[in-house]
This record gives structure tokens, sequence and C-alpha cells, in this order.
């Protein structure tokens, strides 16, 4: 039984981080030196954490699976970035935005992270700033706002439909100088294969070297992992193709907690799927919901008539007339359940059914065609691009698809697993958006781990190591888990299989989507952990990877990754399972009020369920954290 | 649930393809037919079904760079027909759709060429060179924690405008492939004029161009000849006016420094 200890500190909600800063302990400058951190991934919050950690004066190592340290998925995130600036003179507070954000993730995250999270996020947007992100700025030269993803105050900060790639470019600025001044050991095309642990304390990686296949490795007195989610569980989603679980998933099988592998977020606003051979799913930013209206027809035998043909009195302005006071703006996972009942009506659009329009002739009508192309162009260029239709002349046709992870590593409250030394930051950990996170969210938690709370909480640890303690690489541990890396490899590349590594991708996705998806029954999970196994056993004895262990080998890359998302998926079913009620982006059909809406259980499931790893073939045991709500009351999440 | 289209054609093309099983492995085209297109696929789909069948029969897959598939991560870098990311105009190679081809069209498929880019294999090639500019003086200096508000220094509109548009670079490295002396000039001129033309910037001004352009020259590049074929390739279309302001931004700078060890040498400035 793994000992889950939030470590939240006592005092008022808005005193706690103050007073954590002042209790935790320092590692004096001199001793820095001393200590070596590596840490894996340079999206958002490795790279934030790289380089702050280097400028505090830490070694640090860095590896990424990417070419170079700017390509990391959070390049992507178009939206915004939320801060509690209250620039706009809205109403806006540090308060208001812990509230939202605890609301918006149902309840089942912690306050004191969540009030965390709110309290950094003004610091940020100066640190940004003052890096060079050319944020979107008024005539005036101050920084420019809009409203996003259910927000009823302009929070949000951006830069075109690019903030994370600005956000990046941004952390990827200091940890090149930090680079450049020798501060931080970068490692690209490095893929971390294996977590060591040495004495209960996570004190090492395995690294593969993607270019000439050497598998070596790396001794360190702390490890955080920055990897991102595991949407591509799903095979078919918004991520990057590259985005994996596996570093995760192998701490996992190390002995680090899983939490709430089931929250899943499903974003309303994608390209709907168009055939077989489909490798993602692209993103139409939310914000396209300030402007464009969602319908169907409201009866099913217009479906494949052209939009133009069907009078505004058959059309069903269904988010409009269900939610009346949030309308279009909803948040992201109603937006989704409501836009699959849809179809499930049978009133879906596209030849496939599998879709809902996102119209924009009222903005059009109002703003003019170029007023929407200049909001909105570069998005309309993408739609453009991807269906061959413009959005100017027809409605869009869009539907949800996975787009971000709740879950992800259990962390207490100074980010740090039940392993101790191991942090884990950004999507990869499972802490600030309880069971849904909101719109502009994911950005400013990876950039506030990163550059805010991680610089403070690490030395807390660090300075109950003995400077110079750590293990040397020619220990057991490092060699046992080298050896578990190359005989992984050896053995996918000697099954004499016929199936591509896509082919098996491409069915776990089919499992995840049908069975654990928008809406999750017992039966239909159940199913599911039939199929999973089954689809794991087939996997390993009819997989076909080309090729060699010592050079670029993308099928053998691929191969370790989908093999991993076959074992979480199983994870991830297990835990919508266990989980008999339906919060935020997990709805249970068994558990709804009579209107469709996610009927939470509080007495029983106000609590974080943390998987702890027992052997393979072996059922995980699942542990709880209590959530406790001493500032808030739980109330029913609304948006009518 | 995978919807399928049925009514789509499907058409068939044949690939000329660079492969190359290492560094200092000597390279060829080779060709394969692909029967099953799909117009609505893109042309990096269409190399995952291509990869598909190698693999069923045994052969290695041709090894190729991507990641985000839509435009923004800057690892795509394909040269198609000649052209770096192919047909389209301001698109990276995953933007690239099938329906821009017709049946029977012969396609080539090679790596971005350039000194600087040594070959991995068959399709990717090495940019880290891009990086060691970035770490030369593409930054910022502002540690975590020491910032003022972000509002207690404007930028007019016009300026920040200009610099996201700079800043817009993803890094694909396509203009240094477009370019016939393999000049990296718009790469580095783009970050030079984003940090530049932001008050946040000028501490660094000087320091910034003077080490990124001396970092850009040992690292194999060319040198730029005012030929353009930067922008036209580049998928953000970023504009060769920055190129113009490096210019001018390196000149001051050396003029400057120049200046500053002449007073040094003759004892003056210091204070
Ligand atoms: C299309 C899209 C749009 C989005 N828009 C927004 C938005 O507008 N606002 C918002 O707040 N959020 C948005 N998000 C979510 C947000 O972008 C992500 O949650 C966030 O950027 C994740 O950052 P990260 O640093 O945790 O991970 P990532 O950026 O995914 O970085 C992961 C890093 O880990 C490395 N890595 C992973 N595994 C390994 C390994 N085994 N070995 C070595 N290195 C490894 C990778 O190389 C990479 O450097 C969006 C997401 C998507 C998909
Ligand atoms: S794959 Fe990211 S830009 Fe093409």
């Amino acid at each position: 039984m793994a000992t889950l200890d939030s470590k939240i500190p006592a005092g008022p909600l808005a005193e706690k981080w103050r007073k954590h800063k002042v209790d935790m302990k320092l590692v004096n400058p001199a001793n820095k030196r001393k200590y070596e951190v590596i840490v894996v991934g340079a999206g958002l919050a490795g790279a934030s954490a790289a380089s702050s950690l280097a400028d505090l004066g830490y070694k640090v190592k860095n590896f990424v699976f990417h070419d170079s340290p700017r390509r990391a998925h959070s390049i992507a995130a178009q939206g915004g970035i939320n801060a509690a600036k209250n620039y706009q003179n809205d109403g806006d507070s540090v308060y208001r935005l812990f509230y939202d954000t605890l609301k918006g993730g149902d309840y089942r995250a912690r306050e004191a992270n969540v009030h965390r999270l709110a309290e950094v996020s003004v610091n940020i947007i100066d640190q940004c700033a003052a890096l060079g992100v050319p944020f979107a700025r008024e005539y005036g030269g101050l920084l420019a706002n809009r409203s996003f993803g259910g927000a009823q105050v302009s929070r949000t900060f951006y830069a075109r439909g690019q903030t994370g790639q600005q956000l990046l470019l941004g952390a990827y600025s200091s940890l090149s100088r930090t680079v450049g001044q020798g501060l931080v050991e970068l490692h690209t095309h490095s893929e971390m294969l294996d977590l060591v642990v040495v004495d209960g304390h996570a004190k090492g990686i395995i690294v593969r070297d993607l270019i000439t296949g050497a598998i070596t490795r790396h001794s360190a007195d702390a490890v955080i992992l920055a990897t991102g989610g595991y949407g591509n569980v799903f095979n078919l989603a918004t991520y990057a193709r590259g985005s994996n679980t596996t570093a995760i998933w192998r701490a996992y099988k190390r002995g680090a907690c899983f939490a709430n592998p089931c929250y899943t977020q499903i974003h309303p606003t994608c390209i709907p799927v168009s055939g077989d051979y489909q490798s993602k799913l692209t993103l139409m930013s939310e914000s396209l919901r300030n402007d464009g209206r969602i319908w169907v027809p409201k009866k099913k035998e217009d479906r494949l008539k052209k939009p133009s043909e069907i009078p505004e009195a058959d059309r069903d302005y269904y988010l409009e007339r269900i939610y009346p006071s949030f309308g279009n703006l909803c948040p992201r996972d109603v937006a989704s359940r409501a836009a699959k009942r849809m179809c499930d009506e049978g009133r879906g659009v596209g030849e496939s059914g599998l879709g809902v329009y996102l119209d924009f002739a009222d903005a059009i009508n109002r703003l003019g065609e170029n007023g929407v192309r200049e909001r909105y162009g570069n998005l309309f260029d993408i739609y453009h691009e991807i269906t061959a239709e413009s959005a100017y002349k027809q409605p869009m046709r869009i539907y949800p698809a996975v787009h971000y992870t709740m879950g992800g590593l259990w962390v207490d409250y100074n980010l740090m697993s039940n392993v101790p030394g191991l942090f884990v930051l950004g999507e990869a950990n499972f802490s600030d958006h309880g069971a849904n996170r909101l719109g502009a969210s994911a950005l400013m938690q990876g950039l506030a781990d990163g550059y805010f709370v991680i610089p403070y909480t690490i030395g807390d640890y660090l300075a109950g190591q003995k400077p110079g303690s750590r293990p040397s690489t020619d220990r057991a541990e490092f060699k046992q888990a080298e050896e578990n890396v190359s005989s992984m490899n050896k053995r996918f590349l000697a099954s004499k299989g016929k199936e591509p590594v896509s082919h098996f991708h491409k069915r776990l996705g089919k499992i995840m989507w049908e069975h654990c998806g928008m809406a999750r029954t017992k039966a239909s999970l159940e199913e599911a952990l039939k199929l999973i196994p089954a689809l794991r056993e087939e996997f390993h004895a009819n997989v076909k990877v080309p090729g060699s262990a010592d050079t670029l080998n993308q099928s053998l890359e691929q191969a370790g990754r989908v093999a991993d998302f076959i074992e979480l998926g199983e994870l991830l079913c297990r835990d919508a399972l266990t989980r008999e009620e339906s919060c935020g982006g997990h709805f249970r059909e068994e558990h709804q009020w009579p209107d469709g809406e996610c009927k939470r259980d509080d007495e029983k499931f106000a609590h974080v369920a943390a998987w702890e790893f027992q052997g393979d073939g072996k059922t995980p045991l699942r542990n709880t954290e209590p959530l406790n709500y001493e500032f808030t009351k739980m109330s029913v999440r609304s948006y009518k | 649930m995978v919807a399928e289209k049925p009514s789509k054609k499907l058409f068939a093309v044949k690939l000329r393809v660079w492969r190359q099983a290492g560094p200092s492995a000597p390279g060829a085209f080779v060709e394969y037919s692909l029967n099953t297109v799909n117009p609505d696929m893109s042309f990096l789909e269409m190399l995952d079904v291509l990869n598909d069948d190698l693999t069923m029969k045994g052969e290695e897959p041709v090894a190729f760079a991507h990641d985000c598939r839509e435009g923004i991560c800057g690892t795509c870098s394909c040269t198609i027909n000649g052209k770096p990311h192919g047909p389209g105009q301001g698109v990276a190679t995953c933007q690239v759709y099938m329906r821009a081809y017709r049946d029977g069209d012969v396609i080539t498929i090679e790596p971005f060429r350039a000194k600087a880019f040594p070959i991995i294999k068959d399709l990717v090639v090495d940019r880290s060179a891009f990086d060691k500019i970035q770490q030369a003086g593409g930054y910022i200096t502002a540690r975590a924690g020491s910032a003022p508000d972000a509002n207690a220094i404007p930028v007019p509109k016009g300026d920040a405008d200009l610099a996201m548009d700079a800043a817009q670079c993803i890094g694909c490295g396509a203009c240094v492939a477009a370019c016939k002396n393999a000049s990296a000039m718009l790469f580095v001129a783009a970050k030079v004029g984003h940090l530049g033309v932001l008050p946040q910037g000028q501490a660094e001004r000087d320091r910034r161009v003077l080490a990124m352009v001396s970092t850009m020259d040992s690292l194999g590049f060319g040198s730029c000849t005012n030929q353009y074929e930067c922008s036209a390739a580049c998928p953000k279309l970023i504009s060769h006016d920055f190129i113009a302001r490096m210019n001018r931004d390196y000149m001051g700078a050396s003029f400057r420094q120049m200046f500053k060890a002449e007073a040094a040498s003759t004892g003056g400035g210091a204070g």
C-alpha cells in the first residue's frame, strides 16, 4: 500500500503557499552546484523547470526525444493562457480564477493546489512578457485579453492563434541561454526508457539515443518528469504523433502511483474524422465558440441537406437552447457530450453523421467577412486546407476529439510523487485540473510548475540528501534497468509477426473511443477489459518491427510506446469502471441526472484514485487520497 | 467510431524516395508505386500508408521527421519535387494534402539539403545547428521571479505585431534548404527581429546579433545573396525585410563594438 500524504500546509487558503515557502528547507548556494537534477521533457513545464533550476545553481541534465526542445507538443497550443491579472477591471481575482478552476474540475482537485496555481498565474505573465513573448496588445501598448473556454471574465492572454508556440519559444530561449552558459547539459533525440530507483529514491534514468541506438545510464540527486499527456492512448487525438506515455508509464512500473487515469478531456471543436488512414485530429480553437453558433437540423431527414437549404426554423441551436446562460460557451465536457447526444439521435451532419455545424453566418453579418477574418483567419485557413471547404461560405463541421489528460502520476503539494526524489510537472501529473480542465489553464499550470513551484519545492527534498551522495551508475539497480530496456527492444526486433505497430495502435484507439470515450458504461468497460488484454497478447505475438536497434528506427520507438499505451489503456478502463459516478470528463451513463448531466457521488468518490503497480499480469492496487473541501462548498456544476 | 467516407475516388502515384541508411552511407532514389491514394489524405499520411506496406513486406520503412502534423512544430522537412515543403505556399510538409496531385503523378521526395544539415537517415536531417545559434544569443536574459509587472513596459501595438510576425518562425530549416547558398539568414533574422523590436530586448541587442551571426557563420551556413527564395519557401511566409533589418543591426553593433574596443585599448571608457 503506497503512502499518499498530500502534504498540504495548514492554515488559511490564501496563506498556505506563502507560509510553505517560508517553512521549506533551503539548499545553501555553495552546495547547489553539488546536486545534479535530471529533467525529462522540455515542453512548457520541462523547459521552464530546467532553466529555472540551472539559474538557481543546480547542475541540470535535460533529455528530450525530440530533435530540439522547441518541438515539444506545447508548441501546438493555440488559444491562450489564463492569469488573474484583472487588467480588464471586470471583476477577476485570484479567488475567482481559483474558484472557476476548482468548479470547472468538478470538485475533484485539491483546493490548496488550485489556489496556488491561481496565485502564481500573475507572475507567469510578467515572466513571459520579460522574455519577449509577443502577447497581443491594445493600441495603448498594454496587454489585451479575451474571454475563453467558458469564463465569464476576460483573463486569457494570447499571441494570435499561436500562444503555446510563443510561450514555449520563450521558455526555450531561457533554456537555450542556460545551455549556452554551460549550466544545462542538453540531450536531444534521447528517450527515457526506464526510471532507476535506489533504496526507495528516484536516482536516475536509462536513455536510448534515438540516432545511434546507444543505451546509457544517468544518475542524479532527483529526477523530474515533464513528459506531457497520454491522450494518444486513443490513437486519434489532437496531440502530436510523438506524444506518449512511456516515461510516466515506466515510472509507474517502478512504483509511482498513477492517479485518475480515466479523467480524459474531449474537446468539442475538432475537425471530424475523414478516413481510416487518418493519423491525427486537428483542433479548431475554442475561441471560435465566441462568435460561432453550434447547431444541427431539428429533423433527422435534413441531416444530409446542404446547410443553406435548412431554414432557420428547422435548426436546433442546441447549446443555446439547453444552456441559456452559457450557450455556445459552456465548458468543454458539457459541449462535447451534447454534440454526441445530437449525433446519437441521428441528427449529426456530414457523410459520417458524426459532426455538428459551427456557423459564422451571424458573425459575418455583424462584423463583416473581414472582421471575422481578422479574428479567425488562420483557423479558417487551416479548416480549408484540411477539408477543402470555406467556412466563410458554409458552416464548419466539427466533432469532439480527445485533447487532454487530467490524470497522470500522483504528486503531493510539492509536486513529488510517492517515490521520493521523483517530481512530476505539467500535463504528466494529475494535480490541478480535477476531472476537467478549463481552457487556457494547461499552459498556466505547466509554467507555474516549472517557473514558480519546483524551484522552491525541490530544495526541500535535496536539503535532506547529502551532497555528492548520488549513486554510481555501476550499481545493480542501473544494470538491471538497462537490461530491462535492451531486452524489451530485442524482443520486438525478434518478433516474427506480420502487422505494423500502427495497426495495433489503431485498434487500441477504436476500443478506447468506443468503450471508454465520451460516455462509458459498466458493460462497455467490462468489454474493454476483455478486449485490451487480448490485443496486448496479439500485439506481442504478431507485431512486425523491421530494422535494427543500433540506428534510427522509428518502428522500434513506436513499438515501445504502443506497448505502454496498451497497458495504460487497460488501467484507464479499470479506473473508469471503479469510479461509479460521473464527473467532469468522466461520464458514466448509469450516473446522470434526468437532463443528461453528470451526477457526482461526493459521498463515495470525493477522492483521488491512485493506482499502484503490483507486477505484470496482476491487478493493480487502488489507493485513495480523500479530497477535503474546507473553504468551498461542493456545489453541483450547472451551466444553465 | 471511425467513419469511412466511401465516395472519394482513390488514385495511383509513383514515388521516388531518397533512401540512405545512415550519415555516411551512400544514398539513392528508390521507386515505389502506391495505388490507394485518397485525395483527403495528408502527404504524411500517404507516407504512413507506404511505410505500413513496406513493413508488411518485411522491408524497412522510410524514416521521415514529423510530429504535430499541423504546421507548427517545424519537425517535418521534405523537399517535394524540388521544393522544400512541396507545392503549397505558406505551409509545411505536413499540411500538404494529396488532392494537390493527380492519378499517375510522379513525386520525388528528398530530405532538406544543406551542408549544415547532415542527413541522419532517409529523409531525416540533423538541424541541431539551429539550436546552437539560439544558444549563442537568441534570448532575453530574465531569470524566473525577476520580472516587473507585465504592463509596466507598454509595447506599441505595431511593434508587438511586427515582433509576432517574426516570432512565428517554426525553425524548420526550409529557408536554408531553399537557398542556393544554404544560408540561415532568414532564420537568424527572424529571431533577431522578434527580440530587437521589443523594448525588453534592447539591453542585449548588440550582443545578440553579433553572437548569433558569428555562430551562424561558424556552423557552415552560406552567405545571403538576396535571392529571397527563403521567404517564398517559409511555411509562415516570414518576410525577407527582417534580413535587411538585421543587416542594419549588425552594422550598428559591429561599429559600436569597434568603438568600445578602441576606447578600452586607449584607456577611455573606464569608470
Ligand atoms: C492542439 C492543442 C491545443 C492546445 N491549446 C491549449 C491552449 O490554448 N491553452 C492551454 O492552456 N492549453 C492548451 N493545450 C494543452 C497544452 O498545450 C498542454 O497540456 C501542455 O502544453 C503540455 O505541456 P507539457 O510541458 O506538460 O508537455 P509537452 O509540451 O507535451 O512536452 C513533453 C516533453 O517531454 C519530452 N518527452 C516525453 N516523453 C519523453 C521520454 N520518454 N524521454 C525523453 N523525453 C520525453 C518531449 O520531448 C517534450 O519535450 C492544447 C493542447 C493541444 C493538443
Ligand atoms: S509535423 Fe509539425 S510542422 Fe509539420
